[in-house]
């Protein structure tokens, strides 16, 4: 069961502006990187708008920009993708209900919009916050996307104004809300052991998925305490 | 080339994710298995963020993020409204930046 307070509508959508502002600035630097990498524009804004997930995306110009050919990156670009299905997983239950919507919604399925839906108490507050975050996230993605492979350098690094820090600050007070169910806690603990132990050794994204086996001690423990 | 491979990422990336939604989706689902799927985001969003906290390619480092979470700890604990834990998170890590 949910615990989580109900939003009203409105915080969601101060949230979900709040989160696709932030990617979008993080859209631009993709666009200048994309571009520099030996993208043209269209690839760039054509990228975004339909691999639309951004560790993918970064990993597969990053390949492109240290001399590795378009195959060769899209061996970390995939990896990175994984994780998204987990998510549409754990979404499965709040997509909308017919299936040529959820088949458009699961374009949506990424880390922000997974953070916010499963912030919410309500399966109804669940959706709005997925589509609401979903959509912003998209148009700030994709219209920095363009303006970063239009104007080209010139733009700063987004981590001077902070800005690499406003995620996981934003994923975390998603997340808390959620730590509140039964083996929650125990199953973000693991995750977090087990992705931490793997950076060292396993390939960009392979932490992340692997942290799904948190999910093990997290069922067992909440199962322990319902007896 | 490229054309080809931008391509085929769209649609491994859509695959991935629709691969949920379409199957599972709508179906009913068992006590058992709604409660693992319900608990699916929580280590992986945990995962996620300690790594985007302290991972650097390969290494685990610690920088002004690390602090900038801590501060974003305190503020969701003390129940903060959402713009103000990322904003105050930002200002942090920016501000220890821009000293060091």
């Amino acid at each position: 069961m949910d615990v989580a307070i109900p939003r009203p509508a409105s915080e969601i959508v101060t949230r979900a502006v709040g989160i696709g502002v932030a990617v979008g600035v993080y859209g631009i630097s993709f666009g200048v990187l994309a571009v520099a990498s030996g993208l043209s524009p269209v690839q760039a804004c054509v990228m975004s708008m339909l691999v639309f997930t951004g560790a993918s995306q970064f990993a597969f110009v990053g390949v492109l920009a240290g001399g590795g050919g378009a195959l060769a990156a899209m061996g970390p670009a995939v990896m990175l993708a994984v994780r998204n299905a987990a998510y549409g997983l754990s979404l499965a239950s709040i997509l909308p209900p017919r299936l040529r919507d959820r088949a458009l919604a699961a374009h949506l399925v990424i880390d922000e919009t997974t953070a916010m839906a499963r912030a919410q108490s309500e399966p109804d507050a669940a959706r709005r916050a997925f589509l609401a975050t979903g959509v912003s996230v998209w148009v700030f993605w994709n219209a920095g996307t363009l303006a970063g492979a239009l104007l080209g350098g010139g733009i700063g690094d987004p981590s001077t104004l902070g800005l690499d820090a406003m995620f996981p600050a934003a994923f975390l007070a998603l997340l808390a809300p959620q730590l509140r169910r039964p083996g929650a806690p125990v199953a973000a603990a693991a995750g977090v052991v087990i992705a931490l132990a793997l950076v060292p050794f396993a390939p960009a994204g392979v932490p992340i998925i692997a942290a799904l086996a948190g999910v093990v001690p997290g069922v067992l423990t909440a199962r322990g305490v319902r007896g | 080339m490229t054309w080809a491979a931008l391509l085929a990422l769209s649609l491994v990336s859509y695959a991935l994710k629709a691969s949920g939604p379409v199957l599972a989706g709508g179906r009913r689902l068992g006590p058992g298995v709604r409660q693992t799927l319900d608990l699916v985001a929580v280590p992986l969003l945990a995962a996620l963020i300690l790594v985007q906290t302290v991972g650097d390619g390969h290494r685990l480092v610690l920088d002004a993020r690390v602090p900038a979470l801590a501060v974003a700890a305190i503020l969701v604990w003390r129940r903060a409204p959402f713009l103000v834990v990322v904003l105050a998170a930002a200002a942090t890590a920016a501000l220890l930046r821009a000293l060091a």
